[in-house]
């Protein structure tokens, strides 16, 4: 029994996810590998080899691979899957566009989103944006799957000593090119990775707005979220949506405000330690999984929290 | 160009879903359904594409039980030409929806295939990229803009860390994200009109799919409830309350 996990990272830095995943990978009992795919990446490979837990690191380091292009990446991963009974990937945009893509190539289903293994074979994932819970079977002799990061503590970042053996490519089958990137550059921390988060709704209004989110952000060395209103309204970034269909968030403080609390939004935020939740309505549903509750109008708490602190 | 798009028939999003006392699955008796919201956004691009003269033909399919049909009657009565239901009653997965499309492609052979990102149900996010495998296409998931450019497709995708344009060769797969469109509603004329366009009713063994699933849902639970919480009354006790109750600042 053997595990590959696939890395996230960006060529320069491992991406903390992949610590989740090793976590994950490891519960499911046999040695856990790390595969880093990408372009003039070592110092990855470098610091996947310090995970502890991880026994060796697979590195794919090839100009093909600069930008992780799932028509690119699912072969590679699928030359490699013979020696393992199982592929893990967090559940990352990244993970999501290219693990159904190994998992159909292997004809095998894949089990997205694992929240908690039962056992090799058996997985809980969330269903109905986080309204049940599913415990569900797999049949097929390999394992797909992708795993969400707040059901996995991370695994320690340091400690391992895996060798780093370098594996070959695939080929490009031609079909696909890396256009351009447009990435939100941001001091702050990754909303994933973050202790707390404070999130802006439609009740933002505007996104000039969201300086005020921004500043009690920074005092409290938080991450910046969004609802989906907020975003589609222009307010900010996409790449802020906490949601059933943003990023799936468990800080240890999440502050919501003006956001109402629809089902969508918070099956990304409903297994935060504390909630806090600041909005002028008294019957908005956000109040019903709110540990602490503000009725308030923002503009006048949002600062004034910010002073408390 | 001919345009697929594949339509799911899922729990309305506003629904709040019921797990069944008996742990088998959630209570779907007697419960509003609704088009997939995705591919309400997949079905409305392609009609963009066909209004720009970039597609001359839109067929929508669906793997569901019966009343799928009505799932395809809207997306006849949003502009698709015609559609196609594969009908059963057993559950379908991602990878047996995929195979099943892949042969309906075989034989349509359209030049894009437009997907929703994820079911709201199942909360997957697979197909899409399963039968782009299966076909051996490109695809471009969470796509926020999409671009036909001569012979290839440019594609906007939300990624994690923001925005990430990728160039396609055609045919390609196409999944949506919230903000490619806002879908129209269908008009009171078009709703009739769209009963009296062609769909086709099939089998899964028409297509000659093995269908049986992989994974055995063992049990279906409600997760934790949160215990209710207290609203305070200002900022300063909110900070008490942080600071000396929950221990998080
Ligand atoms: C397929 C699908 C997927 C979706 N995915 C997501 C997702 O991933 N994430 C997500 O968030 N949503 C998602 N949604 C949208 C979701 O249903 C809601 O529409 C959205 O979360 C609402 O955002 P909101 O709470 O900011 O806005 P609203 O519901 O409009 O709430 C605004 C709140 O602000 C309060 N407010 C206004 N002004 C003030 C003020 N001055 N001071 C204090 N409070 C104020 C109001 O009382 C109100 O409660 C999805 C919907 C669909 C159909
Ligand atoms: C009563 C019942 C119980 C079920 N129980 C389970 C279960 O326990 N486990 C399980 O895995 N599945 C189950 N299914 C099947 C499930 O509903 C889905 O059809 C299947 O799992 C696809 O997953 P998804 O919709 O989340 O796919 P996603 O990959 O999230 O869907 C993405 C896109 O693929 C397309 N698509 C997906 N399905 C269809 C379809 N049927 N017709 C047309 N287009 C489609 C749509 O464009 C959709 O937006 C059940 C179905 C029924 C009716």
């Amino acid at each position: 029994m053997a595990a590959l996990v696939l890395a996230e990272h960006d060529n320069k830095e491992l991406k903390p996810a992949t610590l989740n995943a090793v976590t994950a990978a490891a519960k499911l009992g046999g040695d856990v590998h790390v595969l880093v795919a990408g372009s003039g990446c070592q110092a990855v490979a470098d610091a996947a080899a310090k995970i502890e837990g991880v026994a060796a690191v697979l590195l794919a380091d090839d100009e093909a691979y600069a930008h992780p292009l799932a028509e690119v990446i699912a072969p590679l991963v699928v030359s490699l899957a013979g020696d393992y009974d199982a592929i893990v990937a967090p559940t990352t945009t990244n993970g999501k566009n290219i693990m159904p893509r190994v998992a159909a190539q292997l004809d095998v289903c894949q089990v997205s989103d694992v929240i908690a293994i039962e056992a090799p074979d058996t997985f809980v994932r969330p269903i109905y944006a986080g309204n049940a819970l599913a415990t569900v079977q797999s049949a097929d002799a390999k394992k797909v799957m992708t795993v969400r990061g707040t059901g996995f503590p991370a695994a320690p970042a340091s400690g391992g000593s895996a060798e780093i053996r370098p594996v070959g490519g695939a080929g490009n089958p031609g079909i696909s090119s890396f256009v351009r990137q447009e990435l939100a550059k941001s001091d702050r921390p990754e909303l994933t990775a973050a202790k707390i988060i404070v999130s802006g709704g439609r009740g933002m209004g505007s996104g000039e707005a969201f300086s005020i989110i921004e500043s009690l952000a920074d005092k409290l060395g938080a991450a910046v979220g969004a609802s989906r209103a907020a975003v589609d309204a222009g307010f900010i970034s996409n790449d802020h949506q906490v949601g059933q269909t943003g990023k799936i968030v468990a800080p240890e403080l999440y502050i919501a405000c003006g956001i109402s609390g629809a089902i969508q939004h918070l099956a990304g935020m409903k297994d935060s330690k504390v909630i806090v939740a600041i909005n002028k309505d008294e019957e908005a549903p956000i109040f019903q999984v709110a540990d602490y509750g503000l009725v308030a109008d923002l503009f006048e708490a949002v600062p004034a929290l910010e002073k408390a602190l | 160009m001919k345009i697929l798009v594949p339509v799911k028939r899922v729990i309305d999003y506003n629904v709040k879903v019921r797990v069944k006392a008996d742990k088998t699955g959630v209570d779907l008796a007697n419960v509003k359904m609704s088009m997939n919201p995705f591919d309400e956004i997949a079905v409305e691009e392609a009609i963009r594409k066909k209004e720009a003269g970039e597609a001359e033909e839109i067929i929508a399919v669906s793997i569901g039980p019966q009343q799928a049909q009505e799932t395809l009657r809207t997306a006849l009565a949003m502009g698709a030409d015609r559609a196609i239901l594969i009908q059963t009653d057993d559950t379908v997965e991602p990878l047996a929806v995929a195979k099943l499309l892949k042969a309906v492609v075989d034989a349509e052979q359209p030049g894009l295939v437009i997907l929703g990102k994820q079911a709201i149900d199942d909360d997957s996010n697979q197909t899409g990229q399963m039968l782009a495998a299966l076909l051996g296409w490109p695809q471009g998931t969470f796509a926020s803009i999409v671009k036909v450019a001569g012979d290839k497709l440019e594609v906007t995708r939300e990624i994690d860390g923001g925005l990430e344009t990728v160039s396609l060769n055609l045919p390609a797969i196409v999944t949506t994200d919230l903000r490619l469109n806002e879908p129209r509603y269908a008009s009171l004329p078009n709703i009739m009109k769209a009963k009296k366009k062609q769909l086709d009713v099939k089998a899964p063994a028409d297509y000659g799919v093995d269908t049986a699933p992989r994974l055995k849902t063992l049990k279906v639970e409600e997760p934790p409830k949160r215990a209710g919480g207290i609203k305070v009354k200002s900022v300063e006790e909110l900070v008490d309350k942080l600071k000396n109750e929950a221990g998080v600042l």
